[in-house]
């Protein structure tokens, strides 16, 4: 926990993501052993590890499509999950759970779209069923976001018709709409051709100049190592080492993050 | 030498012949041609078929007919909906009760169960909230009553396993997907789950619906007056028994291929962003 202070006391800002030892387990097995991170505001932070380490669970937990079994999450200053009433905590009801996922985008792997809505309507969605913002700036919005991300001829296309790399820049202009916080990426990239990745990573790049704060869980080293201040290897549930992209990346301390780094880059 | 084996442009090209899809064809025209031309000869008076095709009579039965089918039908999707999603709920007690229902009224007979609505007045002689009102059960339950409740809540434990099915064919991604969105659980099911569950559920719920049509012939025996009920009592009376359930018959299939039209039409609607199978987007 020192480091962690260490670092928010370098980037000078306030913490939008605070994990303290979050602990998931699946039957018997603990997928998540302690998790404890900070995440500052418009900061982009990468996840890396080996297949199984957990990943997309700690996502899942931020997002609350998983439950802790230990630990707490914090978003914005506000518990994940639980509301505190004096020395009690008390579970969040359906609606409220609900609530603080608004503020929080994410974008998965393998897109996601809602197959029986335009591209438009993917955005509008939730700004309109939601937020209950009015139709017709919703839909305003959602072409300005479709230009951001490329695609603004693809305004009336349903998912269907598009290429991966197109659907993945439409989920996250979907994400983008809710007017988020924090977005989580989980492996945006892992489910695309080749040739289609760079344009998804474009998109997330501008999106990280543009001051977002992202959680990037990733394989493309080069995008963790260009865009994120800083990169956290996980592995069997826990982080064994997490600071700037140079320093992990470049001369990592630990000898499984070592053993990783040169299997990826093979 | 080889190059003749190769040469073949010249030859003439003889079809394949089908012997046996021949040999089908003309029995099973043969067969046909049997069929109608004794019914052509048999004991049956077209002119009567014709002429009671649209008596009031039956066409009031007919209505009937129609009218109970759709109620039954909507109080079955209505309740299999709920039932669905209770079965589906973590909530063991909703879930149990969901299943307690989908195996009790499966299991009983529609006929059974009819008369059994029919007959709640031997149970219940009246009924009502104690002390705010009561009435006699007699009063309440009219064959329409008997019939919807038989033919729509039976109907609800077979439609409440095809919405389940729907609702589990819909991806897991689309699930998570409108939940990070910020969508509570019921409008996530009203706007992103059902819509995409409607293609698997449509064509059995369909299914069903003719199903029904024709169930509603069973409610002829606790005396509602259905298309069938009709031509019954027009039979004992003039007793062309056969005319008039060939009239009967006439109507039915009048009514199912209507259905069977509309659910194309429904299923058209719910393919939506889908590509054609087999075919390019
Ligand atoms: N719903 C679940 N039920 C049981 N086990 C699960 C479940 N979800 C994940 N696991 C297990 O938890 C462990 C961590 O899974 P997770 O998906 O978080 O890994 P990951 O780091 O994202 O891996 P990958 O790089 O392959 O996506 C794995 O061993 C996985 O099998
Ligand atoms: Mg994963």
């Amino acid at each position: 926990m020192t480091n962690e202070a260490l670092h928010l006391h370098a980037v000078g800002a306030e913490p939008l993501v605070v994990a303290a030892d979050v602990r998931k387990r699946f039957g018997s097995v603990e997928v998540l052993k302690g998790i404890s991170l900070q995440v500052a505001k418009g900061e982009v932070l990468s996840i890396i590890g080996p297949s199984g380490s957990g990943k997309s669970t700690f996502l899942r937990c931020i997002n609350q499509l998983e439950r802790l079994d230990g630990g707490a999450i914090f978003v914005g200053g506000e518990l994940i999950g639980y509301r505190r009433v004096g020395d009690k905590l008390h579970e969040l009801v359906d609606a409220e759970i609900a609530r603080q996922r608004r503020s929080i985008g994410m974008v998965f792997q393998r897109f996601n779209l809602f197959p029986h809505l335009t591209v438009t309507e993917n955005i509008t969605e939730g700004p309109v069923q939601v937020l209950r913002e009015r139709p017709g700036e919703a839909r305003d919005h959602a072409h300005a976001l479709l230009e951001r991300v490329g695609l603004g001829e693809k305004r009336d296309a349903y998912p269907s018709e598009l290429s991966g790399g197109q659907q993945q820049r439409v989920a996250i202009a979907r994400a983008l709409a809710m007017r988020p916080k924090l977005i989580l990426f989980d492996e945006p990239t892992s489910a695309l051709d080749p040739e289609l990745v760079g344009e998804v990573l474009t998109v997330m790049r501008d999106l990280a100049a543009s001051g977002m704060t992202m959680i990037v869980v990733t394989h493309e080293l080069g995008f963790a190592r260009d865009v994120c201040q800083r990169v956290a290897f996980m592995d069997r549930g826990q982080i064994v080492e997490i600071g700037e992209p140079r320093h992990v990346l470049g001369q990592p301390t630990q000898k499984r993050t070592q053993e990783f780094i040169s299997m990826v880059r093979t | 030498m080889t190059d003749s084996v190769y040469e073949i442009s010249h030859l003439t090209l003889v079809p394949r012949r089908h012997i046996g899809r021949i040999v089908g064809a003309v029995a099973v025209v043969g067969i046909l041609a049997s069929i109608v031309y004794s019914f052509a000869v048999g004991q049956i008076e077209w002119s009567y078929v014709a002429e009671f095709l649209t008596v009031p009579v039956i066409l009031r039965g007919l209505g009937n007919t129609i009218v109970m089918a759709v109620c039954a039908m909507l109080l079955g999707l209505a309740l299999g909906v709920v039932f669905a999603v209770m079965r589906l709920s973590d909530n063991p007690v909703l879930k149990h009760t969901a299943v307690a229902y989908v195996w009790f009224f499966r299991a009983v007979p529609a006929l059974l169960q009819l008369l059994l609505w029919f007959n709640l007045a031997l149970i219940f002689p009246t009924i009502g909230f104690p002390g705010l009102f009561s009435v006699r059960t007699v009063d309440v339950m009219t064959p329409f009553v008997a019939a919807l409740l038989g033919l729509g809540i039976q109907q609800g434990a077979f439609t409440a396993e095809v919405v389940r099915a729907g609702l589990q064919a819909v991806d897991k991604g689309q699930y998570e997907a409108a939940q990070s969105i910020g969508m509570p659980r019921l409008q996530m099911l009203r706007r992103i789950i059902m819509p995409q569950a409607m293609r698997v559920i449509v064509p059995p719920v369909g299914n069903e619906f003719i199903g029904m049509v024709k169930l509603t012939s069973l409610a002829s025996v606790i005396q509602f007056t259905e298309i069938l009920h009709s031509a019954q009592n027009i039979y004992y009376a003039n007793s062309r028994v056969i005319e008039l359930l060939i009239v009967a018959a006439s109507w039915y299939l009048v009514v199912v291929t209507a259905l069977s039209l509309i659910q194309i039409r429904i299923e058209k609607f719910y393919a939506k962003g889908v590509r054609p199978v087999g075919g390019e987007a």
